[in-house]
């Protein structure tokens, strides 16, 4: 369902993502770990379009998303790292506003926002402002509206960020059910290591921008002879902590939350 | 086309939704209009140009529009870093389409701010020259909104944080709003000042809705309402080259 060879991306001097080739089946769930700064959401950023790479050749279902980003892009949803909805306007409008975007007939579009909202339980919400609701009530939004246009691959960018171990397993639930039940390809990044050993069916460690480990959490801690996904995590990547450059992205962010509360 | 509109009524909703914003942005053109108009109007009347609440109402009016088109493109700034604007970048719609439904957004909020501030003159004693003045006036604030929502856009995809902001403020939008004529008469000016209205798109808009509104027009609504087409195709052009070109 994706097929990356040879992903280069370089900023710069700086070698983001320098040389990365992986395949993800289809109906898989797929973690994508690495240390801040290691080229995970680079590499999101390049397969969902937002970003075009120095080199290499990218497939999602098939499709080039350089030569056909429109039609790559109806085939994926994705939940970025920030949240992306708009906080002025109700659930139930964002929903609708994204169906509208990805062309849902009108129809459908009100079955499946129904049917998505009373899943993630929030349809008694649904003409809340969006800027009333907690932190864990809009992550389970995103992910409601990243499967509105029934997408074939959802992309998770550290979807679980901030939340509390509630929240966590809840949206976890709720994607592996979305995963048997609806077959999307699922590809997620994340820090907590032990969500992606429960969760992934195969998980890839990239670091300094290039996968130095791929295969199940068994597989993994087998080859490093550690007892967790996490001491494999740390074996393979070391214990040096990395300290990124704050960016006007960074600065904004701090600044949002500062103004909040 | 149904993601231009679904874009545009966005923009529409979230503006009718902040009441306290309307009712703030309609205090800085009141002062104007209040303290200025009956402050000069003495000394305006006295050097035999008539009332001066009459000539400024419309210079006003454009003011509101010139702020509020300018804050939407830069909400654009809001939504990049943060948020909903990403949502629109990976949808599958060509970029050309966001922005258009965008900029059309602002110009539309825009245009309500500057029906509200026309309004709002008329309550403190302004008086347009008769009905048939309005669908025409409606033509040139349409036509300004354009203009400035199109310059907010340009602004809002080349900003890269907030700190931009006040430079923008203070060496573009104030500038504009000061040579723009709207405060004093285009005619007898120096060489100088009368090359920089010249210059300055908000002073076909002002003139041609004073124009319209009082029968004052300096340079011709004929005019105005040209030079308005052409900068606004312009800044429209610009933004979405500059929109097309933004990187997460």
């Amino acid at each position: 369902m994706i097929r990356v060879e040879n992903l280069f991306k370089t900023f710069g001097e700086v070698k983001a993502v320098d040389g990365v080739s992986f395949h993800v089946a289809a109906g898989e769930i797929f973690a994508f770990l690495g240390p801040n700064g290691a080229g995970k959401t680079t590499t999101i950023q390049m397969l969902t379009t937002l970003l075009t790479p120095t080199s290499g050749t990218m497939r999602l279902d098939g499709i080039d998303p350089l030569a056909n980003p429109l039609d790559a892009r109806r085939r994926f949803g994705i939940v970025f790292q920030d949240p992306s909805l708009d906080g002025e306007l109700t659930a139930y409008e964002n929903l609708d506003l994204h169906g509208v975007l990805y062309h849902v007939p009108r129809k459908v579009r009100a079955e499946r926002i129904e049917v998505l909202l009373k899943s993630f339980e929030l349809w008694e919400r649904k003409d809340s402002y969006v800027k009333t609701y907690s932190g864990g009530m809009k992550r389970r939004l995103e992910i409601a509206r990243g499967f509105l246009h029934t997408p074939k691959i959802l992309f998770l960018d550290e979807p679980t960020l901030g939340l509390d171990p509630q929240s966590r397993n809840q949206l976890w639930a709720q994607v592996k059910q979305l995963n048997e039940t609806e077959k999307v390809t699922v590809f997620l990044t994340t820090h907590y290591m032990d969500e992606a050993d429960r969760v992934a069916h195969r998980v890839a460690i990239i670091d300094h921008g290039k996968i130095v480990a791929q295969g199940t959490a068994q597989e993994l801690k087998q080859q490093t002879g550690a007892d967790s996904l996490e001491g494999a995590f740390l074996a393979l990547t070391g214990t040096t902590i990395r300290d990124e450059s704050a960016d006007s992205a960074d600065q904004m962010r701090q600044m949002v939350k500062m103004w909040r509360r | 086309m149904s993601a231009i509109y679904g874009l545009w009524l966005r923009e529409v909703k979230r503006y009718l939704r902040s009441r306290p914003q309307i009712i703030a942005s309609l205090a800085q053109p009141l002062l104007y209009l209040l303290v200025l108009g009956f402050g000069l109007g003495p000394v305006f009347q006295q050097s035999g140009q008539g009332s001066y609440v009459q000539f400024i109402a419309p210079g006003v009016i454009a003011m509101g529009i010139l702020f509020t088109s300018i804050f939407s493109g830069i909400g654009l700034l809001w939504d990049r870093q943060f948020g909903f604007l990403k949502e629109t970048l990976v949808a599958p719609v060509p970029r050309l389409y966001i922005m258009i439904g965008r900029t059309l957004g602002g110009a539309t909020i825009a245009m309500i701010q500057g029906i509200l501030v026309l309004v709002v003159c008329m309550i403190a004693g302004f008086r347009p020259q008769g009905l048939a003045a309005v669908p025409l006036a409606l033509m040139f604030m349409a036509l300004t909104a354009i203009v400035f929502a199109g310059l907010g856009t340009v602004i809002g995809s080349s900003l890269r944080d907030m700190q931009g902001f006040q430079l923008i403020m203070n060496f573009l939008v104030m500038p504009i709003f000061f040579l723009s004529g709207a405060l004093f008469p285009l005619d007898n000016l120096p060489a100088v000042l009368h090359a920089a209205t010249r210059l300055d798109p908000l002073s076909y808009g002002v003139d041609g809705l004073r124009g319209a509104l009082i029968d004052r027009a300096t340079i011709g609504m004929g005019l105005d309402a040209l030079v308005l087409v052409v900068v606004a195709s312009v800044f429209l052009v610009l933004g979405a080259r500059a929109f097309s070109k933004i990187q997460i």
